[in-house]
């Protein structure tokens, strides 16, 4: 197992040196709910809820995403030509160095409008 | 007004295994969601995702999990107040508590136990400029009475299975003219719906509209008509009395919160050690919902937390009965008549 070094940059601009280990079967989502980051992770990593939206910064980053996550950034606000859903990103070795932007959350209705 | 002994808040797996619980201790329950069915995130999010974690079950669906809860607490008979949230508590002089539902439904019991998980499933707005000015007004992210369409025109977005539902439902024989925008191509609902939309597309009974997404809404005091941009840039705008943006629910604790529960990070603080009860007396919190050192939101754990907490449920409610601990493969599963 290695640890890698991500740069995760919060929704008010603030960036967060960040080290995950790749060996622990981890995702994006997962890492920044570990070190407190304001991350819901509503739907606990199934690729429904879209709270773990992030902004890739990288340059040149692949951006491959999966039908699932397509399918539901197809539905999602704020999206971006580099928009993921963090819980489809795996901590691997080729993610060293990478730096996310957390989206928007969404806004839902008060229950006094319900 | 709905007399029992345990009212529980949310009917998803965790609150619906405390009825079978509460039953074997003779204790009656009654259920209250905002969900209009029971089974909490697992009938509503995903029911037809696999869950591996179950005890004795290498693999179940979600759906089905509810399924056999539901089968399960059967002979325990509960009450179900479904598709009403509920929004306040108080306690009467002689310790009870009453629950009302936003709707106004009110349930009486000496103990009240939430399961509410993450919270009350909410509708998610879309970020559109001067979305609130005609909210009511053309605007609405629940479709309460589909009659209130009759002979009007309809523009709805999204690609679940609520905004396919709706269109279908709408476009046959109640709205006089259905629009249905979608940002991509592909849909996210039952490729049954998908189907259904396609070919009511072609009949000309739904306009459909992919790769597009509404961007602005137009109107005096009500909603006259959306602009409807594609991804190449093309804008149109279409004249309409109604616009539903259906892109899914959202939970939020809601008015829980306001309760004078101890919470922490979004979840009720309760003591794990004992009983899972929270600061107030008599309300416990069990499942996704509470927070203690060491606390797993996962449904087996939620499970044992609600066994532990009826027991506690039973003392309080009867203080001069003594309860032994009974094995149902000793005793048999008594419902009640």
């Amino acid at each position: 197992m290695e640890t890698i070094r991500l740069n995760i940059i919060d929704r008010t601009g603030t960036e967060h040196q960040v080290e995950a280990p790749t060996g622990m079967n981890m995702n994006l989502m997962e890492v920044c709910k570990s070190v407190e980051l304001p991350v819901e992770g509503t739907c606990g990593g199934m690729a429904l809820c879209a709270s773990c939206q992030v902004y890739i910064e990288t340059k040149n980053f692949p951006l491959s995403r999966n039908d699932a996550e397509q399918a539901l950034l197809d539905e999602a606000w704020y999206v971006e030509d580099n928009s993921r859903l963090g819980c489809q990103i795996q901590i691997t070795a080729e993610l060293d160095g990478l730096t996310v932007r957390l989206a928007p959350v969404d806004e839902a209705i008060d229950i006094d409008e319900w | 007004m709905i007399q029992t002994d345990i009212i529980i808040i949310g009917a998803g797996p965790v609150g619906l295994f405390t009825v079978f619980e509460a039953g074997l201790l003779k204790l009656r329950c009654h259920l209250i969601d905002a969900l209009p069915q029971a089974g909490g995130q697992c009938a509503e999010i995903y029911p037809k995702k696999p869950i591996y974690d179950i005890p004795a079950y290498p693999e179940i669906l979600a759906g089905d999990l509810v399924d056999n809860l539901l089968k399960q607490i059967e002979p325990f008979n509960p009450g179900f107040t479904l598709g009403e949230p509920a929004v306040d508590i108080k306690e009467t002089d002689d310790n009870q508590f009453i629950v009302t539902t936003k709707q106004g439904t009110q349930h009486q019991a000496p103990v009240v136990a939430i399961a509410g998980g993450l919270g009350v499933f909410v509708p998610r707005k879309p970020p559109i400029p001067e979305l609130k000015k005609f909210e009511d007004k053309g605007v609405a992210y629940i479709i309460k009475d589909p009659e209130k369409y009759r002979d009007q025109r309809v523009v709805i977005s999204g690609g679940g299975d609520s905004a396919l539902d709706w269109a279908i439902y709408l476009a046959d024989g109640i709205a006089s003219e259905v629009t249905l925008v979608h940002r991509s191509e592909s849909f996210r609902a039952h490729p049954d719906s998908v189907q259904k939309v396609i070919d009511q597309s072609t009949l000309g009974n739904i306009k459909l509209i992919t790769n597009a997404e509404v961007k602005q809404l137009h109107g005096e005091k009500n909603l006259k008509g959306v602009e409807v941009c594609q991804k190449d840039g093309f804008g149109s705008l279409i004249e309409t009395d109604h616009w539903l943006p259906l892109f899914g629910l959202t939970p939020k604790l809601g008015p829980i919160a306001n309760w004078g529960l101890d919470i922490e990070k979004n979840a009720i603080k309760v003591n794990n050690a004992l009983d899972y009860a929270t600061n107030r007396e008599g309300i416990y919190a069990i499942g996704d919902v509470n927070t203690y050192p060491g606390k797993l939101k996962l449904i087996l754990c939620g499970f044992h937390e609600a066994t532990v907490m009826v027991q506690s449920a039973f003392k309080r409610i009867y203080p001069d009965k003594k309860n032994v601990l009974k094995y149902t493969t000793v005793n048999g599963v008594k419902g009640f008549e």
